[in-house]
């Protein structure tokens, strides 16, 4: 075991934990933009305006990640089309199409994380803002969609987390974020048991960031909850 | 009581739940101050027609008249009635209170901001009235020291009496009490009902569906009595508690008393 190594390569690793980060970041965003309205959609009491949500839902769900960054990155470039869009300068990087293969997975999984809380905030409080004439709008925005924001709190750090391991794969596509870079260090210093080592370390640390970020967020928004256990 | 003092009146009222008929043809009709008290078995139809009066249940058949005004409805592919002008019926559901008897309050919010939420979202008033509304209502049902708390960290009575200053924070000329203590342990409904009596002293309009019954005989100007679903007894506290006509009535009172 050679630590010094670890030492050498600290300022590329930390590097490249910074892309991952980023990459979670803007795409955790992003998609949560996109999950609301899905969410709101996938619970319409009709069923033609629930389609649209269910497909998009369905298929960023039921296909591997991998897959999807590959269909953006390598499927997309290949339709002259795309090539001569507006798009282009965007897609041909391999940032974006990262970004974006994210975005739409990570709003899949929000946006039913989001459906399931959505659903478990009790009529009751519902039906006292109908009663009070609050109108439909009104009752999504200050009942419906805070109390479901708390609701899947806990259920969405660890959509979160699970999609900072699965940043990884987007070392595929050439990025350089903290996996790419640890096999790029690998490649040049034939140290992989170090290397790794290291870059899991750096995982978990970034997973502790997030998770202590989600808890400070969640004892100020459900602070309403009464403690289980008491004194 | 003439035809333009009804506060709120409903006319031939049928509920059904698939092949249940709930409400078989209800006529109701509350004058300005009059204190109405629904009793009945389970069952028997009350809560369901409380809930039919501001449409948080669709009724099957019916009309009705709130301040003189008659609620347009028109009929939904299930052949339920539901209202036909969403401005109608919101000025029908900020003009008639309700209280639920599981409270409903929201516990994302503080009392105080249960208060003033539906003054401020549907009466458009501004958070300093709202506020200072909210307040005097809280002293009135002596929840003044809990403003800031959060509702589950108040016991059962607390959290209905302040579900009962958020309905009267919107000037409601009519509230309606489905069961107000029915989900209150015992040694907590005192104060619950204490509440709802002072109401009745200030000449409010109430319609009330419970199972207290010395309490429907001490408040109420008009008792009814439901049975599946049909007006069975019908007359004030004396004349229904006393000297009921309807055998049913009777085995009810006699099992309840």
């Amino acid at each position: 075991m050679r630590w010094s190594v670890i030492l050498e390569n600290l300022p590329q690793l930390l590097h490249g934990a910074w892309l991952t980060l980023e990459l979670v970041l803007v795409s955790g965003v992003l998609g949560l933009a996109i999950a609301v309205p899905m969410a709101i959609v996938r619970c319409s009491r009709f069923a033609s305006v629930r389609a649209f949500p269910w497909v998009y839902i369905y298929f960023f769900r039921g296909t591997p990640l991998l897959v999807q960054i590959f269909l953006v990155y390598y499927g997309l470039g290949q339709s002259p089309w795309v090539r001569d869009s507006l798009l282009w300068p965007v897609l041909s990087q391999a940032y974006w199409c990262a970004i974006i293969a994210f975005t739409f997975n990570t709003s899949a999984y929000t946006a039913e994380i989001l459906r399931g809380a959505i659903q478990a905030v009790p009529e009751g409080e519902v039906e006292a803002a109908r009663a009070l004439g609050m109108g439909r709008v009104v009752t999504w925005r200050r009942i419906v969609l805070p109390r479901a924001f708390r609701i899947a709190l806990p259920a969405y750090s660890n959509e979160v987390i699970l999609m900072l391991k699965g940043s990884a794969l987007a070392s595929t596509i050439t990025l350089l974020d903290l996996t790419g870079m640890a096999r790029t260090i690998i490649a040049r210093t034939y140290t992989p048991l170090e290397i790794f080592l290291a870059a899991g370390v750096l995982y978990v640390l970034i997973t502790f960031l997030i998770l202590g970020g989600f808890r400070l967020v969640e004892r100020r928004l459900n602070r309403h909850l009464r403690p289980r256990t008491g004194h | 009581m003439n035809e333009t003092s009804a506060a709120l009146e409903v006319r031939n009222i049928h509920k059904r739940f698939g092949g249940l008929e709930v409400l078989r043809g209800i006529d109701l009709r509350a004058g300005s101050g009059d204190v109405i008290t629904l009793i009945g078995s389970s069952g028997s139809g009350k809560s369901t027609l409380l809930r039919c009066i501001n449409l948080l249940e669709p009724p099957n058949e019916g009309e009705i008249i709130f301040d003189g005004e008659s609620l347009a409805l028109r009929r939904a592919r299930d052949g339920t009635l539901v209202a036909a002008d969403q401005q109608q019926i919101t000025r029908l559901r900020a003009g008639v209170g309700f209280v639920f008897q599981n409270f409903n309050l929201w516990p994302h919010m503080t009392i105080l901001e249960n208060v003033i939420e539906a003054p401020r979202q549907v009466l458009g008033y501004s958070r300093d009235r709202a506020i200072a509304d909210a307040e005097s209502l809280l002293e009135k049902v002596g929840l003044a020291d809990k403003r800031d708390g959060y509702p589950a960290f108040l016991s059962g009575g607390q959290q209905q009496r302040a579900a009962i200053a958020r309905t009267l924070a919107m000037h409601p000329r009519v509230i309606l009490f489905d069961e107000p203590t029915s989900a209150l342990d015992p040694e907590l409904v005192t104060e619950v009902l204490a509440v709802i009596r002072d109401l009745a002293e200030e000449g409010r309009t109430m319609l009330i569906v419970t199972h207290e019954m010395r309490f429907a005989r001490d408040v109420s100007t008009q008792v009814v009595f439901l049975h599946e679903g049909r007006i069975e007894e019908q007359g004030p506290p004396s004349k229904v508690f006393e000297s009921p006509e309807s055998p049913r009535c009777r085995e009810f009172l006699a099992s309840h008393l």
